[in-house]
């Protein structure tokens, strides 16, 4: 289990030109990416989601080669098994909780059907994360602390190798935040998930990071690993 | 008079018109606004032409166009096709008098759809047309259904275009507004002021109806 991501890719636009040079390597389960915002965190976790393609390098996620731009191997996100936890969880607003969670299981031309049968997958997720007495509500009428273990539920159920968190607990108030990060690290423990999480606060680097990678500029500044 | 005959044929000219602008029109909006590009916009402008045209101008292009010495029209000829003077002609006007309504709604739609809701859906293995029929379009589907409520109310009224190339023939091509211009010029005001309050009254209705159905803007935040 590793991830090894080596990537180049220069943004322009009117104003500014950034260069996003990104190299890093690690075999830990729990890897943060951690700088001020503009550092070019979302854009290297985007990348690995098959958002954005570099101009070159590679993205390799438990030897399983996403991306190579020598090989000109581009998987589309579609096809990369990877779980992607938005900042703003992006729940899909015209369905329920229950309908969320299972929208990646059900991957044809129609929606799962709000009163349907749910897939184990998701029925499983809802369970486990305790969102059954929500599974009809709408994400409009849901907490925040809700919304984000919907959003986790629903990456989860379609079984994805990597987990991808962009700012997980920035829109939770503190209290909530720290109870948030037990729950993930919990979580992770128990399904010994692969997880890249990007932040700006320190907090959630010391709780989630085995491997904090810290970035500047568009570049990985330094590393630092923690010993199990 | 009889009102019935111009009344049923608008509600059919108006129906096809929507149906076909409900189609081409959320087609063409959703491929602009994912098409970044100055291009998209000269398209776009194109396109909203009919919005600004007189309508006379629009239906003489129409018969230029469609007309059997037309560009278009010699090659229908030779399938013995001719839109001229036919209500379908009435359709075709209709259509691109009421194209712009539902093609800038949808495309005002398309754009107020949250981008990460679409990545979201890619990153959980759902193919593009997945993506467009599960998320893009239920998002979008209200301010497609006001554009089309508009659409209709203005393919209902057309005129200018619709005599152009359809004409004034009672119970073949002489829709309701036409009708009312023929019943004035006819000094036939009783049959006038009945179909001036039937087409006002249906064009309130669709109005006030897409009024409600227009999206509020106080959703969510704009991205980074």
């Amino acid at each position: 289990m590793s991830i090894d991501i080596a990537i180049h890719r220069v943004m322009k636009d009117a104003q500014r030109r950034f260069e996003l040079d990104v190299s890093l390597r690690s075999d830990r389960r729990r890897i943060v990416l951690y700088g001020p915002s503009g550092a070019g965190k979302s854009l290297t976790l985007r990348a690995v989601a098959g958002l954005l393609k570099p101009d070159r390098g590679h993205i390799v996620v438990n030897e399983r080669r996403l991306f190579d731009a020598a090989g000109k191997l581009n998987l589309p996100a579609q096809q990369r098994k990877v779980g992607y936890l938005f900042q703003d969880y992006a729940l899909f607003p015209h369905l329920t909780v229950a309908q969320n969670v299972a929208f990646g299981v059900q991957r044809g031309m129609f929606n799962p059907r709000r009163h349907g049968q749910l897939p184990p997958s998701a029925a499983r997720w809802l369970q486990s994360l305790e969102l059954e007495p929500i599974a009809g509500n709408y994400p409009a009428q849901i907490s925040g602390g809700q919304k984000q273990r919907v959003a986790l539920a629903r990456a989860l159920a379609a079984e994805p190798d990597v987990l991808l968190l962009d700012e997980p607990f920035s829109a939770l108030d503190p209290a909530l935040k720290n109870r948030m990060r037990r729950e993930l690290t919990l979580l992770q423990a128990q399904l010994d998930l692969q997880m890249l999480v990007i932040t700006h606060d320190p907090a959630d680097a010391e709780a989630l990071g085995q491997h904090v990678f810290e970035m500047h500029e568009g570049r990985v500044r330094s590393e630092s690993s923690v010993s199990v | 008079m009889d009102i019935w005959a111009p009344l049923l044929l608008s509600l059919k000219v108006a129906l096809w018109a929507t149906g076909l602008n409900l189609l081409f029109g959320t087609a063409v909006a959703y491929g602009l606004s994912r098409w970044r590009s100055p291009i998209a916009e000269l398209v776009d402008s194109l396109l909203t032409l009919p919005l600004v045209l007189p309508p006379t101008v629009l239906g003489y292009y129409l018969l230029v166009f469609l007309g059997r010495h037309g560009a278009l029209g010699v090659w229908l000829d030779r399938w013995d096709i001719s839109p001229v003077f036919t209500w379908q002609g009435a359709v075709i006007a209709s259509t691109l008098v009421a194209f712009p309504m539902i093609q800038k709604a949808a495309r005002a739609a398309f754009e107020d759809v949250d981008p990460h809701l679409e990545s979201a859906a890619r990153v959980l293995g759902l193919p593009e047309w997945s993506v467009f029929f599960r998320v893009s379009l239920p998002l979008a589907a209200k301010g497609i259904t006001a554009g089309a409520l508009l659409a209709f109310a203005r393919a209902l009224g057309e005129f200018g275009a619709t005599l152009m190339i359809a004409g004034n023939l009672p119970g073949r091509t002489q829709t309701l507004s036409v009708a009312i211009y023929a019943a004035v010029q006819a000094g036939d005001d009783a049959g006038a002021n009945t179909m001036v309050l039937v087409a006002s009254i249906t064009c309130v209705a669709a109005l006030l109806l897409a009024g409600r159905l227009a999206p509020r803007h106080d959703k969510r935040p704009s991205e980074r």
